[in-house]
């Protein structure tokens, strides 16, 4: 049987986990305080994700750069290829929260999405 | 061909192109950083010495004594801040009496006014509450002051430029050599030609005089490291106090900066490289000597430290005379403490050989005043608005520590020699200079420098040569 | 004159959230003053995502929180001019101001609160020897050049300070293409979220060595190297324990000091503990009608919370308004941290004044693990709360009741410390 000890990261307190794996299977999870942390433990030893944050450029805002994200987590081993995607992105000017700016990122399924308003 | 050529563009190659601007000359000033001010000038304790420390007879002595006596008017001709604040050597023991003595007397013997040994403690206390307990006399100079030794170099810069000296920069000269009618120099820059070489090449003075005199001198640079503490410490004292001076040089003092701040320094640690000017952890260790005179030094208040190397000729003296054994080649060398202070006179002193020697006319042009860039806070809350009404750019804030505007910026870059880095900015507006150490204004300064002289940002430099501060864009290695 | 019966100095996430907050409890007449050319204060920078788990349940990026407040700024009305910085505040509650388009101005207001936020700690600051290259920032600079402008720092990054700007930026340079290769620490712990050595750190492999720290720069134009080295328990490095990095960027992230400038210069006293105004239960400084919230009150770890305490100051502020100056009746009950509880804010409660709740906010000196919180009324200890882990980095809260305080009149003093069992 393994044992792996994480700690929590789907909010800022934290709390650290303890995993009992036999072999692939998740035998028991202890640890958490909320729900949030029992699906978060689960998750991260079968399929770790994470939301990944960016910034791509802007042309003709009041500023040169616009913050983005992607709309929900996405698979960690994912992540150098989702920001890879995002090199070279220009976007015109206006640019709303929440507006696409790349579908479907590394064919993940999951939208880049624009977090500020430019 | 060049009538003069000054190496070095430093508050001694400044001063004496300013002075030689008064007479019809074509000379030009070659330099191998990328502004005036790069060496041994922008790294010093600021200070305008009265003069009894250095020897009795000396060219030292003499210049000291002099430039002390100019300060005053020409900081008033040259629109650059000046105060006259008055220094203090500190005696902490009845046996070391003798040597405060010996200073005094030197002192009047150089021709230095108003001193006076001080052993009344009350009286002391009030002059200066954080002088230590264990103060038993003071020698009182009130000829003595502080200046802005960037405002100093680069106004004598700016002035003899407008006057009709050239400045070249990023000119770095290789080598010397005697031609018919004057010298050759070979720089990083292509070759020049003159008639005359002015030697104010600091501390690399050495070695341009010894590629052109059998009779060698050496110059050893001597490190200094310094504190600088913010504002709030700024009335820690009301005067330079001095340490009574040892072997090695006047010891860690403490004074205020003619922009309000406190200094802490220098130490004096000889070392073999010209550039070496970091800061070590001993040095700055070393520091701590200042509290044997002052008590309370608010050490948390550091905002910085950083490091100058004086140029020292192994036997303590300017050298400034046309050398013998080659006619035509005038020394400026070993222009250690006090050369700030000297360097006015040192200007007068090798444009007179210059006039003497090239039998030079005087330039009826001449203009020797020169108008700095505005200070807001000189200006009264009426004025303030009159000026912002007609330029906005004095209206918008760049650096929030020092509150600095845009107008000073564009003035700065704007106006002869202006400023192309951020320490050029820094050293003539003051922007980056505060307690945040450039953290909130440097994107602001840069996106300026890049719009108004149209440099790429990413080839935008602290200091010139590769200090560049960005690298390249958002993802470019992926 | 311009006359505004509140005005706020600084439109980051405090300010936007006191004007709200005064708004809300009826006040018109609201100005804030931003420097910056938009609202939402640092926040438009933070462009990574944990803001808002407690005040909108959802976790959002840095611009999407600040969002929420600038939309309900622009649906209210609530008047703001940009690029504009604040000169001075005179004790008076005159402040005066300057941008491009109205030059210097003033303005009388009747409550001020102060919302300017902080700084950076510099490198000047630790007293790092070595040359003064290019290449040293503070994460918060580096954060702004590469966020909001879209330029790199530097390819090979070492970065001095766990503190969550520190790590944050570990994870976004990597991401840019920087190779970042080491995160050191000079305290035995780290100043950040655990959340963010996870996803920052261990994510990427990045190396995290605790009781470390620069003792070297190397580079005379561009940095080209830094030497690390262990630690003892003053925090002096050890000799023997030197490590070179070659890097050409170095980033500190070393502390935020609150810019209370304007601060003091008006007369407002500080808490040399926090660098902030010492406050009552109002969250009132000692001049009266002036209130300070969010950063420049006492460095935060969660927006969230200087939301909630920015509300409280802009209801506050607009209730002094209203209602004028409160008499002093009742007592001044003195609030104080001790036994590894560094300070509360606030210093001192008026039951009195009270809201029928005051958070009471606090950090300790340490990491306390499997201890107490305790709350004492005088000598008499009403509150022994076991808390697992305690950390500098993670602010501390505990609530007081008006009912509770107003039931004891003899109550003069409340300390809060750390207590082992």
């Amino acid at each position: 049987m393994e044992r792996r000890e994480l700690i929590c990261i789907s909010c800022p307190m934290g709390c650290p986990l303890t995993v009992e794996l036999e072999g692939q299977e998740i035998v028991n999870i202890t640890g958490y305080t909320c729900k949030r942390g029992e699906v978060y433990g689960r998750k991260e030893v079968t399929n770790p994700t994470r939301i990944v944050t960016s910034t791509v450029k802007v042309e003709g805002g009041k500023s040169d750069m616009v913050s983005v994200k992607t709309r929900e987590d996405i698979p960690k081993d994912k992540i150098s290829e989702c920001v890879k995607a995002l090199k070279g992105i220009t976007v015109k000017a206006p640019v709303r929260i929440g507006d696409v700016i790349l579908s479907n990122v590394a064919g993940t399924g999951v939208d880049i999405v624009a977090t500020k308003e430019v | 061909m060049y009538d003069v050529i000054i190496i070095g563009a430093g508050v001694s190659g400044s001063a004496v192109a300013r002075e030689l601007s008064r007479y019809k000359v074509n000379a030009c000033v070659l330099e191998k950083e990328e502004d005036v001010c790069c060496g041994t000038s922008k790294a010093n304790s600021a200070i305008i010495h009265a003069g009894y420390d250095a020897a009795e007879g000396s060219l030292m002595a003499k210049l000291n004594v002099e430039g002390n006596q100019i300060m005053p008017e020409l900081s008033k001709e040259l629109d650059i801040p000046f105060e006259q604040c008055g220094s203090l050597v500190v005696c902490l023991d009845e046996a070391s009496l003798p040597n405060l003595q010996a200073l005094y007397d030197r002192g009047v013997k150089n021709g230095v006014e108003d001193l006076e040994i001080i052993t009344d403690k009350a009286r002391i206390r009030e002059m200066e509450p954080n002088l230590t307990d264990e103060v038993v006399a003071v020698l009182s100079a009130p000829t003595a002051g502080i200046v802005c030794p960037f405002h100093l170099n680069i106004a004598l810069a700016e002035n003899a430029y407008t006057n009709g000296i050239d400045f070249k920069f990023d000119t770095e000269v290789e080598s010397i050599e005697p031609i018919e009618g004057g010298w050759k120099l070979e720089t990083s820059q292509g070759v020049y030609e003159t008639r005359y070489v002015v030697n104010a090449a600091g501390v690399y003075a050495d070695r341009f005089h010894n590629m052109v005199s059998e009779s060698k001198i050496h110059i050893t640079p001597r490190r200094g490291d310094y504190f600088l503490l913010d504002k709030n410490a700024g009335k820690h004292v009301n005067r330079t106090i001095f340490a009574l001076p040892s072997k090695y040089g006047k010891g860690v003092l403490v004074t205020p900066t003619v922009h309000g701040n406190l200094i802490i320094g220098p130490t004096a640690v000889d070392i073999e490289d010209k550039e070496g000017t970091a800061t070590v952890r001993e040095g700055l260790d070393e520091l701590s000597k200042a509290s044997l005179n002052v008590k309370n030094l608010p050490m948390r208040q550091v905002i910085t430290s950083f490091a100058g190397l004086r140029a020292h000729e192994d036997h303590h003296e300017f050298i400034i005379r046309e050398l013998e054994d080659a006619p035509g080649f005038v020394d400026c060398a070993g222009i250690e403490s006090p050369g700030l202070t000297s360097s006015p006179a040192i200007g007068k002193m090798v444009a007179e050989i210059l006039r003497e020697k090239l039998d030079l006319d005087v330039n009826p042009d001449f203009n020797g005043t020169r108008k700095g860039n505005i200070d807001l806070d000189t200006l009264s809350k009426e004025e303030k608005a009159a000026l912002i009404e007609k330029e906005p750019a004095y209206g918008n804030i760049i650096c929030r520590c020092e509150m600095v505007t845009e107008g000073e910026l564009l003035d700065a870059i704007h106006r002869p020699l202006g400023a192309r880095t951020l320490d050029g900015i820094k050293r003539r507006t003051r922007a980056g200079a505060g307690r945040c150490q450039a953290g909130f204004c440097t994107p602001k300064t840069m996106e300026i420098l890049h719009r108004e002289l149209g440099i790429p940002m990413t080839e935008i430099t602290k200091s010139g040569g590769d200090s560049q501060l960005l690298v390249g864009y958002n993802k470019d290695r992926i | 004159m311009k006359k505004y019966d509140i005005v706020i100095i600084g439109g980051g996430p405090a300010g936007l959230a006191a004007a709200i907050a005064a708004r809300d409890n009826g006040s018109e007449s609201i100005l804030i003053l931003e420097r910056d050319k938009e609202l939402g204060g640092i926040l438009n920078q933070c462009i990574h995502n944990g803001f808002g788990l407690h005040t909108f349940k959802e976790e959002l990026t840095g611009p999407e929180y600040a969002a929420r407040f600038t939309e309900q700024v622009e649906k209210y009305k609530i008047e703001y001019v940009l690029n504009t910085m604040v000169i001075e505040i005179s004790p008076e509650k005159v402040v005066t101001a300057m941008n491009r388009e109205e030059g210097l101005f003033d303005i009388q207001a009747k409550a001020i609160i102060l919302a300017m936020g902080c700084r950076e700690r510099s490198r000047g600051a630790l007293n790092i020897p070595g040359y003064r290259p290019a290449g040293i920032f503070s994460a918060g600079t580096a954060q702004r050049l590469v966020n909001m402008e879209g330029f790199m720092p530097g390819r090979e990054v070492v970065i001095l300070g766990s503190g969550d700007i520190g790590l944050i930026m570990a994870r976004r340079l990597t991401l840019e293409g920087a190779k970042v290769k080491v995160v050191a620490e000079i305290m035995p712990y780290s100043g950040g979220l655990k959340r963010n050595i996870v996803q920052c750190l261990d994510d990427y492999g990045i190396p995290l060595k605790l009781s470390h720290t620069v003792i070297e720069i190397r580079g005379k134009e561009r940095l080209e190297g830094i030497t690390l080295a262990a630690v003892d328990d003053r925090g002096k490095p050890i000799a023997g324990t030197e490590e070179e990095y070659s890097c050409d960027t170095l980033l500190l992230s070393v502390g935020l000091i609150p810019e209370n400038e304007l601060s003091g210069a008006m007369g407002v006293v500080m808490n040399p503990v926090t660098s902030g105004p010492i406050v009552n239960e109002s969250l009132e400084t000692n001049v009266e009608g002036v209130f300070a919230c969010g950063n420049v009150l006492h460095v935060h770890d969660l927006v969230d919370f200087v939301s909630e305490e920015a509300a409280a100051a802009g209801k506050n502020a607009s209730n002094y308004v209203k209602i004028g100056a409160q008499k002093p009746n009742g007592r001044e009950i003195i609030l104080e941290g001790t036994d590894g509880v560094r300070y509360t804010v606030p210093s001192t409660i008026n039951p009195e004044r009270m809201e029928a709740t005051q958070i009471v906010r606090f950090r300790v000196g340490n990491v306390y693990k499997n201890c107490y919180i305790g709350v004492y009324f005088n000598d008499e200890r009403v509150l022994h709360r076991k808390r697992m882990v305690m950390a500098p980095g993670e602010m501390e809260e505990i609530k007081l009741e008006k009912e509770k305080l107003l039931l004891h009149p003899d109550i003069d003093r409340i300390t809060i410390r750390v207590e082992e069992a």
